[in-house]
Formats: C-alpha cells, structure tokens, sequence
C-alpha cells in the first residue's frame, strides 16, 4: 500500500471500506504531514485534536454506507463551519465563529467526512495568487516562491501537497479552476444552482458556487456527488435530479462533438499553451470525439464584463462588514467614524478596490452605462454558449494563458493578474459547468490545465470527457516535497 | 366637488392651491417575516425575534415568504390594481446601525402591484384617488439613543418585517382628504386582513409629500417630502405647516427647494433634514441572491375567489337592502369591525333601531371609554335583545337609555335588568285610565286653562302622567288616553 497521504480519495474510501486503514490512521497521516508543511501556509484553523477525536468516534461504530466514510477534508475557509472559526482570509472576520454550517459542508459531514481544518483563501475570495489573505501567501508545491492560484489557492496546494485528500473551494471566476491548472490538480466548477450557496461568504451571488478540488477526475466525480443537492435556503438553488457521478463515469465518449473556439487564441498566448490544447485536441479524437471549430463571439467583452457584475455584487454583498454585528471593530467618536475605521483597517486593498469599483458602476449616472451595459453584454456571453451548445456537447480550451507565477510577480499590476481569468470568467457568467484537468507542463516544469465546459447540469459529460482524457495525458505531478520540516 | 368645501390657503387676494401625495408604509399582517421565518410579533424583548438572515450573518440568504407575496396581492385587487405577473426585489444600498445587510431589500422599477384606486366619501360627494403602485420590503430594525448615555442600541425585532409601501398619486387635495384617504386604505386593509392598521404600534406610517400652486395654475410646484409621519393627526399638522412655509417662501420671491423634510410635532414645524444634492445615492440593483418573482394567473384567480366584500361594495348592499342613509352607511362601514357588529345586531332585530342604537348610544360610549368596537362593553346580542324590547313595546326608548345604562356594566342581559328593576312598560289601558284620572283630578285648574284654549298644557298632562308610572307608562297609550279624556 501507498504511502497514505498520496492515496486517491477513491483508494482511501475503498482501503476503510475492506478494513485495511481505520479513520484515525488517515487522520493522524494527514494531520503528521500537516505539521511538517507548515511552510506551505495552507492553514488558516486548523481542526486537528477535534478531528482525531471524530475519527476514533467513527472508528468505534463505522458506517460504511457512507460516501466519505471517516475521511478527513480540509475546506477552504470561505464555507461557515459550526464552532469553527470562519475568516474568509480577511481581518474584519478575523474573530468570527459561526453558529451555523454551509449545505455544502454539511453534505460532507452527513457523508461521514470529518473537518480537518479551515484552508487559506484569497480574502473573500478577491484574488488569483492567494496574496490578498490577510492570513499571507500559500506556497505552491509544485516550486517554492510559486503562487498556487486564487482564490482558492490554500485547498489547491492543499490537494497537490497532499494534506488533505480531496477539498472544496469555490469558483466566482476561476477560483478552482485556476488554481487547479497551477498545481496540477483537478478542478471543477459546477452548472449555477447545483450546489447550495447557503453558509458561503459571498463574493459575487450570481456566480459564486462551490466545488471539488481533487487529484484526479474520479475523486471529482464522488465528491460532486456529495456536495451538489438541492436546497431550500438558497432561492437560486435548482431542483433537478443529479446523476450519480462516480457510478456513471465512463471513459466512453466516443462520438462526442467537442467545440474549439477559435477566440481562445488570445494575443500573446505562449507557444506552450498553444501546444497543450493541441495535444488535448489531438487525445480528444484518439479516443473518438469529433473536433469542431466553433464561435464564441463575445469572448473579448466577457473579462470586462465580469469586472462590472461581480465587484457590484461584491460591494453590496460586503456592506454587512461594518463593525455593528460580529466582526472586527475599530471604535470611532460616532457611527460614521466607527464604519470608516472598521472597514479601512479590517478590509485588504483588494477588497478596496473592487468594492470601490463595484460602488461606482452602481451610482446613479453610470449605472446604465456599467452595470446596465455588463448585464446585456452577459445575456449575449450566455447566448454565444448556446448556439455553440446546439452544434456541440462540450468545449474544450486552456484553463488559464501562463503556469504559476512568482510571488510578488503581479501584486502591483491588478489588470495583469485580472487577465489569469479570462478562460474561466466566460463560464461563470454563462453560468455553465467546467472542470480544469492537468494537461502537461510548461518549460520550467510548471503544471498547466485544460478546461472542458459543458451544458447546464450536463456535469457528468464533461467529467466523462476529462476521465477520458486524463487516461490519455497520463500526467505526472513530480512535487519534491521541498517544503517538508522535521 | 363644489367650490365652497375647496381647501385655498389665501394670501393678499391670492389663493394657493396644496397638492398632496403619500407614500404609505404598511406593515404586512404575517406570522413571520418577509425573508426569514422569525415572528413578527409586537412588544416582544429586543433582539429575541431576529435570526441569522435577519442579522445579516456571513453566507445567510434570503428566502420569499409567499404568504407575504399573497398578502400584497390581495391588497392590490382590494386597490383594484394591476397585480404584476412579474416584479423584482432589488437592493437598496445605504449604511446604517439598524440596517443589518448594509442593503434593504425592496422593489424599484418593477413592482408587485401597478396604478389603481381608492374611492373617497367626502361630506360633498365621492372623490377618487389614485394609487400609483404598491411594492414590498423590507423594514429596518430600531435605533435607541436614549437608554444609553454614550450607545446607540439597536433592536433588530423589527428588521425584515414585510411592509407594503403603497403610493399614491399626486390627487389629494386638503388635510380632511388625506384623513379620510389613511382611514379608507387602513379599511380595506383590515377587512382583507392585509395590515392591521395599528398606526401605534408603527404598523401604518407615511412619507407626506406637498407642494403649492396657484389656484388655476396647472403645473405643480416643486415638492418637499415629509419622512415618517405615523400619525392622521399629525399628516394634517405637518401638511398645513409645510404648505404655509411653501407659500412664504414664494411670496417672499423665493424658490422653493426640493427635499426631504422632517416634522417636529413639538414646533408643530418641518425642518430640513438633506437637500436634493445630498440625496442617498442608492445604488438599486435586482438582488442576486433572489431570482424575479413571477405570479400565476391562476393564484392572482385563488386570491380572488377569497377576496370579502369590500367597504364600498358593503356600502352599496346596506344602501340598497337596508334602506339606510349614504351617510349611515358610510358609518358603519367605515371599519369591518363596526359593520360585523351591526351585521350581528340586524340578524334579530330592526334595522333601523340598530342603526340608530350603534351610530348614537354605543359610538357615544366607545368614544367617552376610548374603546374600539371590537372591545365594546355591551355585546351585539344583547344590544339586539333590547332593540326587541323596544320594538315590541315592553320599554319605551327613554327607559332603554336607562337600561342601557346599565349594561354597560358587564355586558348585562337587558331582559334580565327589566325584570329585576320592574321597568317593563306599562301599556294596560286601564292601568293607564286610571292614572290619568288622577293627574286630571290633582290639576283641575290646569284642565280648565287647556280647555279654554291653552293647548300648549298638553305636554304637561303628558309630563305629570308620565311621572304618575314613574316612567314606564306607554306613551303611545298615554297620548291617547289623555286626548280623549282632555278633548272628550
């Protein structure tokens, strides 16, 4: 048997299923690894003692019917945990502990899985490299001074590191997606109202959703299966029956029309970029797809779009952070001066600036011209998608247009770093289904993605497609462990 | 409406005409809130109504509750408005202490209810109101700034509560219209069990705006909106007070500036509380976190089919089947309450002793005693009981005000306080004979004086009969008998 911690969430529900590894076994694997990688900064709470005591309570009387049976996760901090600290990587929620859990989690937990601990994040979300936490940078495995993506960079590093063996992050614009593509990892942001966003700090509601970050697409697919359910409390959610994922995944897909549009090709997109969707292409037919050239016209529009929609909705989302309720609060000689102080200090100049912007494409005056304008522009994104989607049943492009930068590399020049987001924004605000598959690496033997995008609600496709695939690009993540302290 | 009832304010042979129109904010009658499932029960202990939605807590979302959506449309058909099949709640952006979200939610340019009516009985004739739209939202929760000397307190109790912000058009005219325009809409408010009306307990309140012109002028003059007022007494006072300061200000060939006003009831004035430049800019936008509410036909045809007989409808059948007088009419119409009562009372008696009993005596108790009907101290069954007693001649009206009197007191059984106090009328003719006999004998020389022409005298044979029966002497009977005895 493999060393614990490098098992698949698969190899681990089947090893605890036959009785070859107990709960506390892989919790106390994971939690050991845990306290050697601290240099990686995954951690913002960690949740070890409780876990160790979940684990033996599992142990003791285990449910083997269970999805996740006594399989520990770490989450990334954006999704309200009962009892357990919830920052969403900001200052101004520094103290919070929520009374309550997201669905989504909670769907974890009545799966049997047990939490390990609360995953460093781009504050609220804001962010492509993980830098905006107030909790500081996470470390790439793939190389040191490596950003691992954002804004779900600690579950992404997390995932590749081996500290947990599946995590769930959620994706506004890429947020999985392309951190997945920088560490190697699998990726998948559902179809809009498939899971719950009940529990979730919000960032942008139209597109916020949660999902799986595993190490392989099969791990993706029992994870799906757990975490997207129908749910009351969320009036976006959508009542539609979910496949079982894990059971009808199918390598199968020959005949399958995969759609290349031809705007992906962006300016300036590296040879090796280039070069890994060619290679996806070609593995795509090997396994008996047909390859057609399709239009998505409004790709351009669809990054200045998204700067509109989700910082408006981001700065209404965030005006409950005033220091009145929970929180961080920096007193003031009377309630404006308390809001001033509460937000200057307990809020990142990320979160500033879009909640800046955000204000501003709402005020009266510009709001046609902003807000109004991005809307239709959106309904013309969405359109694009399907017409495409009545000559194809997936597309296929790159996850992002660069592998992992260096920290610091882009911290100074938000339009570049804004720019890691153009494959992945269209999907969000089409409100499609799309998972980031590792595809191949570039020169430094950094770790890029491929994005498959689906129908909505047609996630088993696309995760049929990408099982397909990774079978055929065989990719390795060589990850030397270089971060490990004794 | 005739010229001589027009509401003018003059000024150095100048009439000034006052247009007024009012958003009224109307507290939704709902168990729970609009978004949330906390009660909305008044009085309750600060901050033990609120939950995690109602807080704003991070990842909380917004969940419609339907029965408020049925709420709003019943009021929009009792308005008989266009019932919107789709509308959006949008969020209106501001910071403040009591305002968890940071956003209220509300509707802005596609609202449940469209443009409908109110008919409006005036001492001259019927005037109609226009309504422009009804919308929901939500209510903010309160600020307390005097319980602690360096704190505001903030009770959330009310935060999230379903109101209905109903609006009218710019039609009302005078302060006496929009007393009978709140008293109309808080009518039929109360008979669809919409909103209880209750302008104490905040349930009912207004944003009063006026404006002047010229009599004869036909384009308005620029508005000022009064916040928050929650009392008719008050609207009226700060409607006189604001359009006199207006008129001021014009004859004083000034300009009048747009804004938002508030009154101070203690000056009996309106100060200025932010000019048009220092509006709220509030950034509306339709809520993501809920999708466009669409209604059905077929629940707009549900609601319908359970839509009571309105005031005005009600007024037209006790006009039409009862007999009575508009003015009557519109009495016991005014309030569901007043007209179940009477509806109770006329069940088994007449009509028209009813009226008279409920609009005179027991109006007269409600307001000396300050009740409401639905707390009236004699109950309709019994007031119906001594409408019979009247009716079939066992005690005059005189002795029924005596014994009315007296049920006052615990709602007592008049048949029971007529037996027990022997008032029961005494209409045996020879009972009566016989007492007349005696007043005729005790005042010969006022026989003699009628009979010589004084007819006036015959009241006073009435008078001394009358106190002959100590009171309960029929006086049908005793007219009679003296007549004949006097002019025999």
């Amino acid at each position: 048997m493999s060393d614990i911690t490098s098992q698949s969430l698969f190899e681990l529900t089947s090893n605890i299923k036959e009785k070859k590894l107990s709960s506390e076994e892989i919790t106390k694997a994971f939690i050991n690894r845990a306290e050697k990688s601290r240099k990686l900064n995954v951690y913002v709470t960690d949740n070890f003692e409780k876990a160790i005591d979940q684990s033996k309570k599992f142990d003791s009387n285990p449910n083997l019917d269970f999805k996740l049976p006594g399989i520990p996760i770490a989450v990334k901090d954006l999704f309200c945990t009962n009892g357990v600290r919830t920052t969403a990587g900001s200052k101004i929620l520094n103290n919070f502990v929520p009374t309550y859990e997201s669905t989504v989690t909670q769907n974890l937990w009545s799966q049997g899985a047990i939490l390990l601990g609360k995953l460093n994040c781009d504050e609220f979300a804001m962010g492509s490299s993980n830098e905006t936490s107030f909790f500081g940078n996470v470390q790439n495995p793939v190389g040191e001074n490596l950003v691992p993506g954002g804004s779900s960079g600690g579950s992404s590093a997390a995932v590749a590191a081996n500290l947990t063996p599946v995590t769930i992050g959620t994706d506004t614009g890429g947020s999985i997606r392309q951190p997945a593509s920088f560490t190697g990892t699998v990726g998948l942001k559902p179809t809009y109202g498939s899971c719950s966003r009940y529990g979730i700090v919000a960032f942008a509601s139209s597109l916020d959703q949660a999902g799986p970050m595993t190490k392989n697409v099969r791990d993706c697919s029992m994870l799906l299966e757990v975490i997207s359910s129908f749910d009351q409390k969320d009036s976006t959610s959508i009542d539609y029956k979910r496949n079982y994922y894990s059971k009808e995944l199918s390598k199968d897909i020959k005949g399958k029309k995969i759609g290349i549009p031809k705007e992906y090709r962006v300016d300036n997109m590296p040879d090796e970029i280039e070069q890994l969707w060619k290679n996806g292409i070609s593995y795509a037919k090997d396994c008996g797809a047909e390859i057609i050239d399709i239009s998505l016209p409004h790709t351009n529009y669809a990054l200045p779009t998204y700067y509109i929609v989700a910082p408006a909705e981001a700065s209404s989302n965030l005006a409950r952070y005033d220091g009145v309720k929970y929180g961080f609060r920096s007193p003031g000689q009377n309630l404006i001066e308390m809001y001033e102080k509460t937000r200057s200090e307990g809020f990142g100049d990320e979160v500033k600036r879009r909640i800046m912007i955000g204000t501003y494409v709402l005020s009266s005056g510009y709001y046609d011209a902003y807000y109004l304008k991005a809307q239709k522009v959106r309904q013309l994104i969405k359109k694009d998608f399907d017409d495409a989607f009545s000559k194809v049943d997936a597309i296929l492009t790159p996850s992002t247009p660069s592998s992992a930068f260096k920290i610091g590399e882009k911290t100074n020049d938000p339009v570049s770093m804004y720019l890691n987001d153009i494959f992945t924004v269209p999907i969000n605000l089409a409100g499609l289904p799309g998972i980031s598959i590792p595809a191949g690496k570039d020169k430094n033997n950094y770790p890029l993605g491929l994005q498959v995008i689906g129908k909505p609600f047609d996630e088993q496709n696309i995760l049929n497609i990408s099982y397909a695939l990774e079978d055929k690009i065989n990719f390795k993540n060589d990850i030397s462990d270089w971060w490990l302290s004794e | 409406m005739s010229k001589n009832s027009e509401y003018l304010i003059e000024r150095e042979n100048k009439q000034y005409e006052v247009i007024i129109g009012l958003e009224v904010h109307a507290q939704v009658t709902s168990e729970s809130k609009l978004f949330s499932q906390s009660s909305t029960k008044f009085g309750a202990d600060p901050n033990t109504q609120v939950s995690l939605v109602d807080a704003a807590f991070p990842g909380m979302l917004p969940v419609i509750n339907e029965f408020c959506i049925e709420q709003a449309i019943k009021t929009g058909i009792g308005l008989k408005a266009k019932i919107n099949k789709k509308s959006v709640f949008d969020r209106k952006n501001y910071f403040y202490a009591d305002l968890p979200q940071g956003y209220q939610i509300s509707q802005y340019k596609y609202p449940i209810v469209g443009e409908g009516k109110v008919i409006l009985d005036m001492p001259d004739g019927q005037k109609e109101i226009g309504i422009e739209r009804l919308h929901l939202e939500q209510d903010a929760g309160k600020s307390i700034h005097d319980i602690d000397p360096n704190n505001t307190l903030v009770d959330l109790n009310r935060s999230g509560v379903a109101l209905m912000e109903i609006v009218s058009k710019p039609d009302l005219r005078s302060p006496d219209e929009v007393n009978v325009y709140i008293k109309k809409l808080r009518s039929i408010m109360r008979y669809l069990g919409t909103c209880d009306g209750n302008m104490q307990e905040g349930s009912l309140r207004a944003d009063v705006n006026v404006s002047v012109r010229l009599k004869g002028e036909t384009e308005f003059g620029t508005r000022c909106e009064i916040k928050n007022v929650n009392s008719i007494k008050f609207m009226q006072m700060a409607i006189i007070s604001e359009a006199n300061r207006q008129i001021d200000l014009l004859e004083e060939g000034k300009e009048i500036d747009q804004e938002t006003r508030l009154f101070d009831t203690k000056r009996n004035e309106t100060r200025s509380m932010r000019s048009k430049e220092d509006a709220h800019d509030y950034r509306y936008f339709p809520d993501p976190d809920l999708l466009p509410l669409e209604i059905s036909q077929e629940l707009i045809e549900k609601i319908k089919s359970d839509i009571p007989e309105l005031p005005d409808e009600k007024k037209k059948r006790f006009i039409d089947k009862f007999n009575l007088s508009p003015y009557e009419a519109t009495i016991l119409v005014s309030d569901i309450e007043t007209s179940n009562f009477f509806e109770e009372v006329i069940k088994n008696s007449d009509v028209k002793l009813a009226t008279n009993w409920i609009t005179g005596e027991l109006f007269a108790v409600l307001n000396e005693k300050n009740l409401e009907i639905s707390q009236s101290p004699v109950s309709a069954k019994n007031l119906s009981k001594l409408i019979n007693l009247i009716k079939d001649g066992t005690i005059s009206g005189k002795i029924a005000k005596t014994v009315f009197e007296q049920m006052i007191d615990g709602d007592q059984d008049p048949l029971i306080i007529v037996k027990e106090k022997g008032l029961k009328q005494e209409s045996d003719p020879k009972a009566i004979e016989e007492l007349i006999n005696k007043v005729i004998e005790n005042n010969s020389d006022k026989v003699a004086e009628y009979k010589s022409g004084k007819d006036k005298l015959f009241g006073f044979f009435v008078g001394q009969a009358m106190k002959e029966s100590k009171g309960k002497g029929n006086p049908q009977l005793i007219n009679k008998i003296l007549k004949e005895k006097l002019n025999g």
